[in-house]
C-alpha cells in the first residue's frame, strides 16, 4: 500500500486504494456505499470521536465527493473541525466546507463566525486559511458579515505580508462577488499605495485587486498610473539577479509586470510627459530584450519572456499612439509568425488582427499576407488556422480584397466544418465591403454559394439580391451569371432560391440571346422545382408569375404549370393557395393592372450589413472594434457607398405606450418568410386576393410623447422582405395609406441621416421635450428610436423615490455591451442620493429590460442626474445621454388646508428669499380642468374656494426631504384676454420657491 | 482571473478541480467532461490554447497528467502555462519527484499548495520559497500540535517518502517536472487501475 506525507490518515490511504483496485465502475460504487455507510454510522454513534477520526472521516467524504459522487452529510462534523485548535483538523474542516457548501446552507452562519473568530485572532497561519476559505466560497453572506475585518487586515501596520497578500485577494473575490457589500472606506485611498510596497508577493497581490477598482472607477485611482509605471520600469531594468525568488527563468517578475502592463491599459496614456516618456522606455526595453539572445533555452524562460511582451504589445495597441511602437511591435509579431512554436504562431495570428485595426500599423500587417496565407493552408492545428482566418479578414482592404478572398475562397473548398460558416460570412462581407466591380461581387457570392451552399446563411443570400436590385449596373450581369450557375447538372438549393429570384426580376435583360430566351430561362428554372422544398417552390411560383410578366409569350406554359394537380391540389397549402392565386391572376387581370402588380422591385432603403451582425452575434471577438472606423471609410467611396447599408429586418411593431397604460410593452410580429403573402383573413375582393401585409407599421398608437422622442417613429423599422415579394400590390393595405405612399415614406425616413450614431456630448436628440413631459407626469417614454424605445415608470413617497427604466430593444438584433451609468451633474449627488440596480450585458432582439433606482432626496435640488446608455448595435458603439426624469416636486406631497389656514401661512412666509414670481405667456389656450390636471400631477393639492377669484388656482403642498420638511404654497392667475399666467410660490426654505416655480413654468 | 483548473489523468479521471467561479456541480461535471474529451482529443504538437465558450483554455501535459486552466479572454496565456509550470514545479519540490500517485494520495496537499500559488484565480504568490516556506510551516504546526501517526514527514529536506512499496519505486523514475518524461509511457497495468 502506498505511503502519504505528512500527517497521514491510514486509514484514508486505505481506502483510496481500495477504489483504485475496484475493477469495475460496481464494485467501486459499493465499496464507496460501504464507506458511507460506515462513516454515516460512526457519525451518529454514541461513541465520541475524536479530533483525528472525524479528519479522518471528513477527508473520506472529500474524497468520494471528488470522485464524482453526492455527498450529503459531514458538514457539521467539518464545522466542528475548523473550529478545532488544531492546525490540520482546522484545515481539513476548511477544506471540506470550501469544495462542498453551498451558499445558501445552513451552517454557513457557523462557518463564518469561525471565520470571524480565526481572523480576530494572533495566528497568521489561520487567518490564512480564514481568508483562503472566504476567497474559496465567495458568498454574499459572507461578504456581508466580513466586509470591515477583510480590508482592515489589508491595510493595518501590523498585519504580515503573506495575510496581506491573501487579504487582497480575498477582498477581490468579494468585491467580483458582491461588490455592493463592501462599504468603501478609508482603505480605498491607501490601496494604490500598495505597489510600492517592499514585499513583490504583497504588490502581485494587490496588483490584481487595483485592477478591478480601477475597472469600476478610473478617475478614483488614477494615481495610480505613475506608481505602476515607475514600479514596471524597475522590473524591466533590473537585472534578474536583482529579484531574487522573483525572477523566474531569468525573468524578472514575469507576473508582476504582466499585471502592471494590464493596469495600464485602464487608462489612455499618461498626461505628464516625464511618466509618458518612462512608459515609452519600459516598452522599448521590453520590445529590445525579445531581440536578444536567450538566456536558457527552456521553454519557460521564453514564455516567461514572451508573455511579458505580448501584454506589452496589448498596451501598445491600447494606447495606439506611438506609431514607432506599433510598427516595432508588428515587425516582432511578424517574426513570431513562422516560429517553431505553434503557441507563439496562434498568438502571433491573434494579436496581429489587433494590429491591423490601428491606421498606424494596418500597413505594417499587410506586409505579411503571404505567411499569413501559407499559415492559412499549412498549419495543422485548426484552431490556428482559424485566427489566420480572423487575421486575413481584419487586415482586408481594398488593396488586397480581391487576392484575400480569392485565397479564402479557394480554402474554403478544404476548410474544416467548424469553421465554415463564419468565413463564408467573412468573405461575403469583404466581398461587399471592398467591391470595386460589382460583377466580381456577384461572382464571389454564387462561387461561395458554389463551394459551400449548405453554409451560405439566409442573410448571405437576401443580401446579394438586395444588391443586384439596388444597382441596375448589375443586373445583366447577375442575370447571366445565375443563368450558366444554374446550368450545372447539380447545383445548391440557394443556388436554385437566387437564381429563381434574379432571372424573376431580371430575366428579361438576357431573354435577347436565343441561348437564353423565355422559354430556356423557364424550363432551366423549372428543371429545378421538383428537387426543392416547399420554401424555394414557393420562391419560384413567385418568379414564375413575375416571368408572365416579363414574358407574355409562355404564359400558356406557365399556366399550365400553375394549373397541373402537382400544384393546385399540393399538400402544401401555402403551394396551393399560390398556385390559385397566380393563375387567378394572370387569367383576370389586363396587361396593365398585371404589369402594376409584377413591377419589378423598388431599391431597398440603406441600411447596415446584416451579415456583419450576424458574425459578430455568432463571434463578438473575432470582430475587432476598430474595423468600423475602417468601415466608415470605405462607405465613403461613393461606388462603395450606394449600396452598402442595406438591411433585412424582420418587421417589429411595437405597441407604443399609451399615457393611461401602466406596462411598457413592446411585441414583435413574427417575421414573414420572404415570399409568403400574409393575407390574414384574405379578403378576396374584386377577384384580386393577393394583399400584401409583409409588414406591421408600428403606428397604432401615437402618444404624442413618443413622436417627440423619436422623429422616425416606429415605420423605419418596418420589413423589408415584407416588400420583397415579387409581386407588387395595388390594393390599399389595412388601415394605412397607400402602400406606395408607404414606400416614399420608407425611402424618405431612411436617407435622413440616422439619429442613432455615437453622440459624443450634450443630450441626445428630444431629451429635453421629452424630460420637460415628466415634470406633470410619472409614466410613459422618454426616448426612442430606430433601435431602442426607453419607458419610465416612477413613484414616490415622501423624501423616497422609485423609478423603473424600461429598455426595449426594437432591432432584431441583440444589443451587446449593454451599459447604464447614471451621473450627477455639480453637486447634485449631495442632494440627491441615487441608487442603481444593475443591469447590463445583453438586451435580445425585441427584448425589454427593467432597471430599478431608488432615489432619496436629501435637500433641495434643481438639477436633473443624467444617464448615459451605452452598447453596441452591429458592432458599433451606441451611446443615449438622457436627463433622468427626477425632479424636485416629486417629493412634493398634497396639503389640505382651508382659506383662513392658507392666507397665515402665506403672509407668514413673507421674506423676498422665501418667494418666488414669473409672469408666463401661456404656449396653449388656457383651460381651467387642463391646468388643474397639470397642479395635481405637480403634486400639489388644488385647494377650492380659498381664493376670491374663482378663476386664480391656490395649491399646497410639503416637500420631504430627508433633512426637513418644507412648506409649498402655490398661487396661480391666469389672464386669459393677454394669455398670460402669473405663478407665486412660496416655500419656507430658500431657493426651493425658485426650483419649483422653474419647474412649473415650463408646464404652462 | 482563471475561472478553474483541472487536472485529469490520461484516461480522463478527474485528480483535481478548482473552480474560481460558482457553478453548480451538475455544470461543473457538464464542463469537466466536455473539456476533457476536447483536451484528450487534441494531439501533441498542437496549440496549447483554444476557444472555448467564451473563454479560453490554457492546458499542457505532463506525464501521465493533464493540466487544463480556463481564463478570461483578457488574460495572458503564455503566463497561464508558467502558473501551471510553477505548481508542477511546487508539488514536486514538495513531494520529491511527483508523480500522479502523490497527488491521488495526498489530494488534499495538492489543495493547499494550489491555494498558496493562487487565490480567487489570481496569482497570490510566486515566489517557490515562500509557497513552500508557508506549507512547511503548515506541516510543522501539524507536527508539534498533531498526533505524528506516520513517521514519514522528512521537515528538513523535500519530504523524500521513506517507505515505499511497489509499483510506486519504478514509477518514481518518471516525475511529472521532468519535461523528457512525457515521453515515457506508463506500464499498462498502473495506467488500466486508475
Amino acid at each position: 500500500m502506498p505511503t502519504v506525507k505528512g500527517d497521514g490518515m491510514r486509514g484514508l490511504a486505505v481506502f483510496i486504494s481500495d477504489i483504485r483496485n475496484c475493477k469495475s465502475k460496481e464494485a467501486e460504487i459499493k465499496r464507496i456505499n460501504k464507506e458511507l455507510a460506515n462513516i454515516r454510522s460512526k457519525f451518529k454513534g454514541d461513541k465520541t470521536l475524536d479530533g483525528y477520526q472525524k479528519k479522518k472521516y471528513v477527508c473520506k467524504l472529500l474524497f468520494i465527493f471528488l470522485l464524482g459522487h453526492d455527498i450529503d452529510f459531514g458538514h457539521m462534523e467539518a464545522v466542528n473541525l475548523l473550529s478545532s485548535n488544531r492546525y490540520t483538523e482546522k484545515q481539513i474542516g476548511y477544506l471540506f466546507i470550501s469544495v462542498l457548501i453551498g451558499a445558501n446552507n445552513d451552517l454557513m452562519k457557523l462557518v463564518i463566525q469561525a471565520i470571524r473568530n480565526d481572523l480576530a485572532g494572533r495566528n497568521p497561519i489561520h487567518i490564512t486559511l480564514a481568508l483562503q476559505c472566504v476567497a474559496n466560497i465567495g458568498s454574499r453572506e459572507m461578504a456581508e458579515g466580513l466586509s470591515v475585518d477583510i480590508p482592515k487586515l489589508l491595510v493595518s501596520g501590523d498585519t504580515i505580508d503573506s495575510v496581506k497578500q491573501s487579504a487582497a485577494l480575498t477582498l477581490l473575490r468579494l468585491l467580483r462577488s458582491s461588490p455592493d457589500s463592501i462599504p468603501m472606506g478609508e482603505w480605498m485611498s491607501r490601496i494604490i499605495h500598495l505597489l510600492n510596497d517592499q514585499h513583490m508577493g504583497v504588490v502581485t497581490a494587490a496588483a490584481s485587486l487595483i485592477e478591478n477598482l480601477v475597472k469600476k472607477n478610473p478617475e478614483e485611482y488614477k494615481g495610480c498610473v505613475s506608481l505602476a509605471v515607475s514600479r514596471l520600469s524597475r522590473i524591466v531594468t533590473s537585472s534578474y539577479t536583482d529579484l531574487q525568488d522573483y525572477t523566474y527563468y531569468f525573468v524578472p517578475a514575469p507576473w508582476l509586470s504582466v499585471k502592471l502592463l494590464r493596469l495600464l491599459q485602464n487608462y489612455p496614456p499618461p498626461e505628464d510627459p516625464a511618466v509618458k516618456t518612462r512608459l515609452s522606455e519600459c516598452l522599448e526595453t521590453i520590445l529590445n530584450k525579445a531581440q536578444e539572445p536567450p538566456k536558457s533555452k527552456k521553454v519557460q524562460h521564453s514564455n516567461a519572456k514572451n508573455a511579458v511582451l505580448f501584454e506589452a504589445i496589448n498596451l501598445i495597441i491600447h494606447m495606439d499612439s506611438d506609431p514607432n511602437l506599433l510598427v516595432r511591435a508588428c515587425n516582432q509579431l511578424g517574426q513570431f509568425l513562422q516560429h517553431r512554436e505553434t503557441n507563439l504562431r496562434y498568438l502571433a495570428l491573434e494579436s496581429m488582427c489587433l494590429l491591423a485595426t490601428s491606421e498606424f500599423s494596418h500597413e505594417a500587417v499587410k506586409k505579411h499576407q503571404e505567411t499569413v496565407i501559407t499559415a492559412l493552408k499549412t498549419e495543422r492545428d485548426v484552431s490556428v488556422r482559424q485566427r489566420a482566418v480572423d487575421l486575413l479578414y481584419a487586415m482586408c482592404d481594398r488593396t488586397n480584397a480581391e487576392e484575400i478572398v480569392g485565397e479564402m475562397l479557394e480554402y474554403l473548398e478544404s476548410a474544416d466544418y467548424s469553421i465554415r460558416e463564419e468565413m463564408v460570412l467573412k468573405v461575403a462581407i469583404l466581398a461587399e465591403k471592398y467591391a470595386v466591380d460589382y460583377t466580381w461581387y456577384v461572382d464571389v457570392i454564387l462561387n461561395l454559394i458554389r463551394i459551400a451552399g449548405d453554409y451560405v446563411s439566409e442573410e448571405v443570400w437576401y443580401r446579394v439580391i438586395q444588391i443586384v436590385i439596388n444597382r441596375d449596373d448589375v443586373q445583366g450581369y447577375a442575370a447571366k451569371t445565375v443563368f450558366e450557375a444554374l446550368q450545372a447538372p447539380a447545383c445548391h438549393e440557394n443556388m436554385v432560391k437566387v437564381g429563381g429570384y434574379i432571372l424573376g426580376e431580371f430575366g428579361n435583360l438576357i431573354a435577347g440571346d436565343p441561348r437564353s430566351g423565355s422559354a430556356v430561362q423557364f424550363q432551366l428554372l423549372h428543371s429545378k422545382y421538383h428537387l426543392c422544398s416547399p420554401a424555394t417552390r414557393g420562391l419560384l411560383l413567385s418568379a414564375y408569375i413575375k416571368f408572365i410578366n416579363l414574358f407574355p409569350e409562355i404564359k400558356h406554359i406557365i399556366q399550365d404549370v400553375l394549373r397541373s394537380d402537382n400544384n393546385m391540389r399540393n399538400a402544401d397549402v401555402e403551394l396551393q393557395q399560390r398556385s390559385i392565386e397566380y393563375l387567378q391572376l394572370s387569367s383576370i387581370t389586363t396587361a396593365d393592372v398585371l404589369a402594376t402588380v409584377l413591377e419589378e422591385m423598388p431599391p431597398f432603403p440603406e441600411r447596415e450589413s446584416s451579415i456583419l451582425a450576424k458574425l459578430k452575434k455568432k463571434k463578438p471577438s473575432s470582430v475587432p472594434e476598430g474595423s468600423e472606423q475602417k468601415e466608415t471609410t470605405a462607405s465613403k467611396i461613393p461606388a462603395v457607398q450606394m449600396s452598402n447599408n442595406v438591411d433585412i429586418a424582420p418587421p417589429t411593431s411595437i405597441n407604443l405606450m399609451s399615457q393611461a397604460d401602466e406596462l411598457v410593452s413592446f411585441s414583435e410580429a413574427p417575421p414573414p418568410s420572404v415570399f409568403t403573402f400574409d393575407s390574414g383573413p384574405a379578403p378576396s375582393a374584386g377577384g384580386q386576393s393577393i394583399t400584401l401585409q409583409g409588414f406591421d407599421v408600428g403606428e397604432s398608437s401615437t402618444d404624442d410623447f413618443v413622436d417627440q422622442g423619436s422623429p422616425q417613429g416606429g415605420s423605419a423599422s418596418v420589413d423589408l422582405l415584407g416588400l420583397g415579394s415579387p409581386t407588387q400590390p395595388t390594393a390599399p393595405s389595412v388601415g394605412s395609406g397607400g402602400l406606395l405612399d408607404m414606400f416614399d415614406t420608407l425611402t424618405s425616413h431612411s436617407s435622413a441621416p440616422a439619429t442613432n450614431g455615437i453622440d459624443l456630448g450634450g443630450l441626445s436628440g428630444g431629451a429635453e421635450e421629452a424630460f420637460r413631459k415628466f415634470i406633470c407626469k410619472n409614466n410613459g417614454v422618454l426616448f426612442e428610436n430606430d433601435l431602442l424605445q426607453i419607458g419610465v415608470k416612477s413613484e414616490y413617497r415622501e423624501d423616497l423615490g422609485r423609478l423603473w427604466v424600461f429598455y426595449g430593444n426594437k432591432t432584431t438584433f441583440q444589443l451587446n455591451a449593454f451599459l447604464v451609468d447614471v451621473s450627477t451633474p455639480g453637486n447634485l449627488s449631495e442632494s440627491l442620493s441615487i441608487q442603481q440596480k444593475p443591469v447590463g450585458g445583453e438586451v435580445e432582439a425585441g427584448a425589454q429590460v427593467k432597471q430599478q433606482f431608488n432615489m432619496a432626496c436629501v435637500q433641495e435640488f434643481a438639477e436633473a442626474p443624467v444617464m448615459t446608455i451605452q452598447f453596441l448595435y452591429s458592432g458599433a458603439q451606441q451611446k443615449i445621454s438622457l436627463k433622468l426624469p427626477v425632479v424636485l416636486n416629486k417629493y412634493i406631497t398634497p396639503a389640505e388646508m382651508d382659506a383662513n389656514t392658507f392666507f397665515t401661512r402665506w403672509k407668514a412666509l413673507n421674506s423676498p428669499s422665501q418667494e418666488c414670481q414669473q409672469i408666463i405667456k401661456a404656449t396653449s389656450p388656457i383651460d381651467h380642468e387642463q391646468v388643474k390636471a397639470k397642479l395635481i400631477g405637480f403634486s400639489v393639492s388644488v385647494l377650492e374656494k380659498v381664493d376670491p377669484n374663482a378663476e386664480n388656482f391656490v395649491s399646497a403642498g410639503i416637500l420631504y426631504t430627508r433633512n426637513q420638511q418644507v412648506g409649498i404654497l402655490l398661487r396661480l392667475e391666469p389672464n386669459k384676454q393677454a394669455q398670460m399666467y402669473r405663478l407665486t410660490v412660496r416655500a419656507s426654505r430658500d431657493k426651493v420657491a425658485k426650483i419649483l416655480c422653474d419647474l412649473m413654468q415650463t408646464q404652462l | 482571473m482563471m475561472q478553474f483548473m483541472l487536472l485529469f489523468s490520461r484516461q480522463g479521471k478527474l485528480r483535481l478541480q478548482k473552480w474560481y467561479a460558482a457553478h453548480q456541480d451538475k455544470m461543473k461535471k457538464k464542463i469537466t467532461r466536455e473539456l476533457v474529451t476536447l483536451v484528450l482529443s487534441r494531439k501533441p504538437k498542437m496549440c496549447s490554447f483554444l476557444e472555448w465558450k467564451d473563454l479560453k483554455i490554457v492546458y499542457k501535459r505532463y506525464a501521465s497528467l493533464y493540466f487544463c486552466c480556463a481564463i478570461e479572454p483578457e488574460d495572458n496565456e503564455l503566463l497561464t502555462l508558467e502558473v501551471i509550470h510553477r505548481y508542477v514545479e511546487l508539488l514536486d519540490k514538495y513531494f520529491g519527484s511527483v508523480c500522479e500517485l502523490d497527488i491521488i494520495f495526498n489530494f488534499e496537499k495538492a489543495y493547499f499548495m494550489l491555494d498558496e500559488l493562487l487565490l480567487g484565480g489570481e496569482v497570490q504568490e510566486t515566489s517557490k520559497k515562500n509557497v513552500l516556506k508557508a506549507i512547511a510551516a503548515q506541516d510543522l504546526l501539524q507536527e508539534l500540535r498533531g498526533i505524528v501517526r506516520t513517521s514519514q514527514a522528512n521537515l528538513g529536506g523535500h519530504f523524500r517518502q521513506m517507505q515505499r512499496k511497489l509499483p510506486r519505486d519504478f514509477l518514481r523514475t518518471t516525475g511529472l517536472a521532468d519535461v523528457e518524461a512525457w515521453k515515457i509511457t506508463y506500464p499498462t497495468h498502473f495506467t488500466n487501475t486508475a
